[in-house]
């Protein structure tokens, strides 16, 4: 049943952690600027000059992060550990702030193959399991497409 | 030592605070003042004679200066409060004065926010586990701060397992609390380091050389044999090589090159890549 219509997902289940994972940091930066807009009317502050004033502008840090520019802490050398060498790799290279490119990740099978497999495996399967009835509606087409299903009869109340 | 001597009588018998640029690369002692620079033209008496007289001032110029680790806040001026040398590091973005700091030498660790360390799992209570990082009290770390986890899907964690983590809370009034995730939820190399290798420890001041950007040990100790490191900012490092005999010339090496001139380091090592 390849559904034609996407079901719209609420804000609030889009807010979810389990949905958060996947997202772009662009779309989190734009999520997160909305929350602040409606908290930021709200939010109460102070209005003294007096006290800005007296603001130190010397910020105390006990960390040696801000300090000195330091590797990442775990290192294999030698292929030990590909997966920590790919981690070395991705953090420092973060940590110099050079452009990280999107790696695009090497695929065995391109998208549009996907796409051409699922849409013939959702009739293929979908037929195993239809009964008999339904199965009039998997007609093929000229191409050997299978066509999508048509509208499911329902009870159709009698108007008046 | 006698550099340190001097320093310290010319310090201690003139009691006038030093303008932190003349003494970087110097040794400071705590109880010294140091003057940023901005303040320098208004307080010393030499140095203003050439620039004009500026209209306000009054008014401080603003500049945020990061006082780092062993330094101190003392009005408009900073105080040090260990022994070593003093550093300075320009700021990359341009908004700011720059990092000053202490480069000190330490073998206890005192847990500081953000600082990725190795811990040793002492206890299990409830829902958190007990951590031993080497400071004052056991750090705790939740069993939900792992990737993946939920209060379902419980991380496979037993007390005796070695935890490479960082520290999410950590100031002199609270228990330090540390996780095994980034801001985003992902792991980037962290939680439960795995079964064999070797953890020792060493002074703090070495993980910091060896984590320099321009480390030549590494490099040097990476082209022997496969091997496997993992350094906790708390002075501890883990080790693990394909045979014991080799784990643990590695971590001798490791030890031993904080006292080591160059010239000895460099023996060492053609002695070991030639057998």
């Amino acid at each position: 049943m390849a559904a034609e219509r996407k079901t719209k997902l609420s804000k609030n289940l889009l807010r979810m952690k389990f949905m958060q994972r996947g997202l772009d940091s662009e779309t989190k930066k734009q999520l997160e600027e909305e929350e602040k807009k409606i908290i930021s009317e709200e939010h109460w502050y102070l209005d003294l000059p007096e006290l800005k004033e007296k603001e130190s502008f010397i910020i105390e840090e006990q960390s040696f992060l801000l300090c000195e520019d330091l590797l990442y802490g775990r290192m294999s050398f030698r292929g030990f550990n590909p997966e920590v060498e790919k981690l070395m790799l991705q953090m420092n290279a973060k940590n110099k702030a050079e452009e990280v490119e999107d790696e695009t990740v090497e695929l065995d099978v391109s998208d549009e193959e996907m796409a051409r497999r699922y849409e013939t495996l959702v009739g293929t399967i979908g037929k195993k399991f239809a009964k008999k009835r339904d199965r009039a509606n998997y007609e093929e087409d000229e191409n050997g497409d299978i066509k999508p299903m048509k509208a499911m009869k329902m009870f159709l109340k009698p108007q008046d | 030592m006698a550099e340190a001597a001097a320093v310290a009588g010319e310090s201690l018998g003139g009691g006038r605070a030093r303008a932190a640029r003349t003494v970087l690369g110097q040794v400071v002692l705590p109880g010294e003042e140091l003057l940023l620079p901005e303040q320098e033209d208004a307080d010393g008496p030499g140095g203003a004679g050439e620039q004009p007289l500026r209209l306000n001032a009054g008014a401080r110029s603003r500049v945020r200066v990061v006082c780092g680790p062993g330094l101190r806040r003392c009005g408009d001026r900073l105080l040090v409060t260990k022994c070593g040398r003093l550093r300075h590091k320009e700021p990359s973005s341009g908004s700011g004065g720059g990092v000053y700091w202490v480069d000190s030498q330490q073998k206890r660790y005192v847990p500081v926010k953000g600082d990725h360390v190795i811990g040793i799992v002492t206890a299990k209570s409830g829902d958190t586990f007990k951590v031993d990082v080497g400071g004052s009290e056991p750090a705790s770390l939740s069993y939900l701060a792992f990737e993946g986890a939920t209060k379902r899907n419980r991380p496979n964690v037993q007390v005796g397992d070695l935890i490479y983590g960082q520290f999410v809370v950590a100031n002199k009034d609270m228990e330090p609390e540390m996780v095994c995730i980034d801001s985003c939820g992902r792991a980037n190399g962290m939680g439960v380091i795995g079964q064999d290798g070797l953890l020792f420890k060493v002074t703090l001041g070495l993980i910091r050389k060896l984590l320099a950007p321009d480390c030549e040990i590494l490099q040097e100790v990476g082209k022997l044999y496969p091997l496997e490191i993992v350094f906790g900012m708390n002075g501890r490092i883990w080790v693990k090589a394909k045979t014991i005999q080799q784990t643990l010339i590695l971590a001798n090496i490791l030890e031993a090159c904080e006292h080591m001139t160059t010239e000895q380091r460099k023996q060492i090592f053609s002695r070991l890549a030639e057998s």
